[in-house]
């Protein structure tokens, strides 16, 4: 039998158990370290763009594209953590995009109005869309999420509706590149902080008890599929937020607003970022998709790339980068000495 | 006109079971959505080109080191990915879903797309049914489709192995009492998937070119037919398959092409609402499994 | 304590393809008595059981709860009319807090409504009903991944969640399986409480020492069929009950 001389520990840090609880408010140090990780890069996201005359608008561009990715992660997430897997992210961008488009075409409303529209009239649209699939077993909603963007995009070619191959375009675009990027961070944050506080409540350990043991929540009186029905719309409205975005963004809106980029990446993103969470899932995006900027010029072989990522990841790597970040960050590792006489343990 | 649509009917009937008869396999005895089938049907289509164009191989060769060699992805899928995260359904339906991508974006960027990549029929010509001609090659697919179908049926009734791969599928527990280990059944399983979907790219492909849409149309393809026949059935497949054809065909007919797409979605929506396990599914809805 | 019809079950069956799990099964129940279900392996208790709850649906038959039909009514829709039962199979939250288990039930509309509308703090609430049904008010075993569990506290978080919804009609789906000696002997009492204070009860049980010191009056279940009802010991000194038992273990 082989002994091992060592084991590897793993303690919290002491400045970590020092900020749990209310020893937190205790002194700066100790606040600065609970709340750094979050304010350093908001403070960043908010200063960002006032250096874009050094860093070029191409890149504002692409934060915006960003926060996009990362919105659809984000609404992935709040659907896997009630036990629903989306493989179709682009169904919820895609009616938010073509809603934006309808009236932003046929009456030329402004974003204004358009976008929230899109954003709760769509994601109802949704919930209503995928109600019959919330009945039966979970791989049923991957199924079906898979279709619906491929079926909706072939209708649309085939049937010449909104546009067709042509697609909409014509509509009252944003007044400021930097009134979108603020608005879209804005929103995200919101998004954010919102779904976690959500499953902070009751309400959501209901929705985390779906997850878990759906028999046992239909035996404490609750309908299931009600449950379901709701947690999809909350979880569409970042979705269609986002494609309604997109729509004025572009001043375009097409069968494209269904393509796989839009499912492929923000599950890429959750999965490589940090499975179960929504900051893992932003900083998934905040990684892949400036990645995929930079590989712009591999074509296709970006989403080979992610394929395989994500493989890799749903495979070998359950943890995520976010959380090997998170867990350097709160502990550290040391080897410990395997004291043999005293039974080794 | 009543023979037009008959013959065609079955024709689209039999293309569509054959390109969802690996993927429903497959789930029927493992339990596994495997969201590859649409990568292994066009892996396949390339790999026998290769093999018939590169290497100059003899037709009956390049099909059968086809087959032998997806058979062999199929089980190493299983070995490689699945096997590690068995039972999570999620992390599978994410991994296949990774490897559907992987290969056919792959493909894509490879850049096979042009008129060259095409699979020969097995015989240039036709016959004439009923005053309607018919191309070999459409007629090979309704046999090829119908010798799949009986082949299957009596692996699973009547052969040691199939009769296995049955047991473990209707009940895990007592088979694996019994001794019979179910990965293993799951591995022949998914070579057997890998063979199918090879059979389906040879048999089906020559009717255009090899274009890696394809690949995701397969998918969609035994999607829908499975979530319309009933997930475990493969009398389901069949009825599914044969009413989704002739659904076409009438609907090209009466109502033109374009509106074909357009009766795979209500299918669905018409099925889910009516009868969510298929038209013969098995299992029941949430509040019945105890 | 009123005299009111809680329950009736006319001529139920269950047929799953050729085999007849509850075949033509009636009985009545009045509000504050308790009845014992019992009979050997496969006799079809759990499926009645599933019955009565709404997890299955009846081939024929017919089940009154109050005067009101409810064969066709779901499972949650059942709870919410008060019918709570533990599952033979335990299976908690796994993946959440034993006490954020009891948290869910307090969240059920039904538990709303009882309390007249807004619900004050539910993870004390949760933690008096684990005090319950005997863990420690302060203990840490409150905090674990319900998972990490052994299975005797699993079964007492199960009496705990069907607690804290209030139940009308309350079913036991033996309980005391898997138990040990000393865990049935803490539990017991527990039992004999929940009933002197009224409560409608329904126990499925093989240890029948420990079901008789609760129930009035047991029906006997044979591959599906009723074949005996009344007093539990006449019923179980019958020659019939007797036979069906033989070589099933029973006491």
């Amino acid at each position: 039998m082989v002994q091992a001389g060592y084991r590897r520990e793993r303690l919290d840090r002491g400045i970590k158990a020092r900020s749990d609880e209310v020893f937190l408010i205790s002194s700066y140090r100790e606040i600065l370290y609970t709340l750094g990780p979050w304010i350093v890069p908001i403070l960043l996201l908010i200063v960002f763009p006032l250096f874009r005359k050094v860093i070029g608008i191409y890149w504002v561009n692409v934060s915006v594209i960003v926060c996009i990715m990362a919105l659809l992660a984000i609404s992935w997430v709040f659907l896997a953590s009630v036990g629903l897997m989306s493989l179709g992210q682009a169904f919820f961008f895609g009616v938010g995009s073509y809603i934006a488009g309808f009236f932003g075409n046929n009456y030329n409303w402004s974003p204004l109005f358009t976008i929230p529209l899109s954003t709760f009239g769509g994601a109802a649209l949704c919930a209503l869309i995928l109600l019959p699939v919330l009945r039966l077993r979970g791989v049923y909603f991957g199924l079906i999420t898979f279709a619906l963007p491929l079926l909706l995009m072939r209708i649309i070619e085939a049937t010449k509706i909104l546009g067709g191959t042509e697609g909409l375009s014509g509509f009252a675009p944003f007044p400021n590149i930097l009134i979108e990027y603020y608005l879209v961070i804005a929103v995200l944050l919101v998004f954010i902080l919102g779904f976690r506080w959500v499953f902070d409540t009751d309400y959501g350990l209901v929705l985390r008890g779906i997850r878990d043991n759906d028999r046992a929540i239909l035996a404490a009186g609750m309908s299931v599929t009600w449950f379901k029905t709701q947690a999809i719309f909350l979880a569409a409205l970042p979705g269609t937020f986002a494609g309604a975005l997109l729509t004025h963004h572009y001043q375009f809106v097409g069968i494209p607003s269904f393509s796989m980029e839009f499912s492929l990446l923000p599950l890429a993103s959750a999965i490589v970022g940090g499975p179960g969470t929504f900051a893992g899932a932003t900083v998934g995006a905040f990684i892949l998709v400036p990645l995929s900027e930079i590989l712009r010029r591999f074509g296709t072989l970006r989403m080979v790339i992610y394929a395989i990522l994500l493989t890799i990841c749903a495979v070998g790597l359950p943890e995520g980068i976010f959380h090997y970040i998170e867990r350097k960050y709160h502990q550290f590792e040391r080897l410990v000495p395997i004291d043999v006489e005293k039974g080794g343990k | 006109m009543i023979a037009n649509i008959l013959v065609y009917g079955t024709v689209n009937g039999m293309v569509l079971m054959l390109s969802a008869l690996g993927f429903s396999l497959v789930f029927g005895l493992s339990g596994i959505a495997n969201f590859a089938h649409g990568g292994l049907y066009i892996f396949a289509g390339y790999l026998t080109w290769m093999l018939l164009n590169y290497l100059g191989f003899p037709f009956l060769l390049a099909i059968a080191i086809s087959l032998i060699i997806v058979g062999v992805c199929g089980a190493v899928i299983y070995r490689v990915i699945i096997l590690p995260i068995r039972g999570i359904t999620f992390s599978e339906v994410i991994a296949t879903y990774g490897v559907l991508v992987s290969i056919l974006e792959f493909f894509r960027w490879m850049g096979f797309i042009t008129y060259e990549f095409n699979l020969p029929p097995f015989l240039q010509g036709g016959i004439e049914i009923a005053g309607i001609t018919l191309d070999y090659q459409r007629l090979f697919i309704v046999i090829v489709g119908l010798a799949l179908l009986f082949s299957i049926w009596f692996f699973t009734h009547y052969t040691q192995l199939g009769l296995s791969l049955r047991a473990i599928a209707q009940e895990e527990f007592t088979a694996l009492s019994l001794g019979i280990d179910s990965n293993w059944a799951a591995t022949i399983s998914m070579a057997l998937g890998g063979i199918l979907a090879a059979a389906a790219a040879i048999t089906l492909l020559p009717l255009g070119i090899i274009h890696v849409n394809l690949g995701y149309d397969v998918l969609l393809i035994s999607l829908v037919v499975t979530v319309l026949g009933g997930m475990e059935s493969i009398p389901g497949l069949v009825v599914a398959s044969l009413l989704l054809g002739f659904a076409q065909v009438f609907v090209s007919t009466f109502l033109g092409t374009h509106w074909v797409e357009v009766v795979y979605l209500s299918a669905i929506i018409v099925i889910l609402a009516i009868k969510p396990s298929g038209l013969f599914g098995k299992f029941q809805e949430l509040e019945e499994r105890v | 304590m009123k005299e009111e019809l809680i329950l009736k079950l006319d001529h139920l069956s269950k047929h799953f393809g050729g085999v007849k799990a509850v075949d033509d099964v009636s009985f009545e129940l009045r509000d504050g008595e308790s009845l014992g279900i019992i009979g050997p392996n496969g006799s079809g208790k759990t499926t009645l059981v599933n019955l009565i709850t709404g997890f299955l649906k009846p081939s024929a038959g017919q089940i009154f709860y109050r005067s009101k039909e409810v064969t066709n009514v779901r499972p949650n829709k059942r709870v919410q009319l008060g019918i709570v039962r533990t599952f033979q199979m335990v299976k908690p939250f796994y993946n959440l807090a034993a006490y954020k288990n009891i948290v869910i039930p307090l969240y059920s509309p039904r538990v709303k409504r009882l309390k007249g509308g807004k619900y004050g703090d539910r993870d004390d609430a949760a933690i008096d009903f684990l005090e319950e049904v005997g863990f420690e008010r302060d203990s840490s075993v409150l905090y674990k991944t319900a998972g990490t569990l052994p299975h005797g506290y699993l079964k007492r978080l199960e009496l705990a969640r069907c607690l804290a919804l209030q139940p009308d009609l309350l079913i036991l789906d033996e309980l005391y399986s898997g138990m040990s000696m000393s865990e049935v002997a803490s539990t017991l009492p527990l039992i004999e409480r929940i009933k002197d204070e009224g409560m409608t009860l329904i126990m499925v049980e093989h240890r029948l020492r420990e079901l008789f010191r609760v129930v009035d009056r047991v029906i006997v279940l044979n591959f599906g069929n009723k074949i005996a009802e009344g007093n539990p010991i006449e019923v179980t000194g019958t020659e019939e009950v007797k036979k069906a038992y033989i070589g099933s273990g029973g006491e």
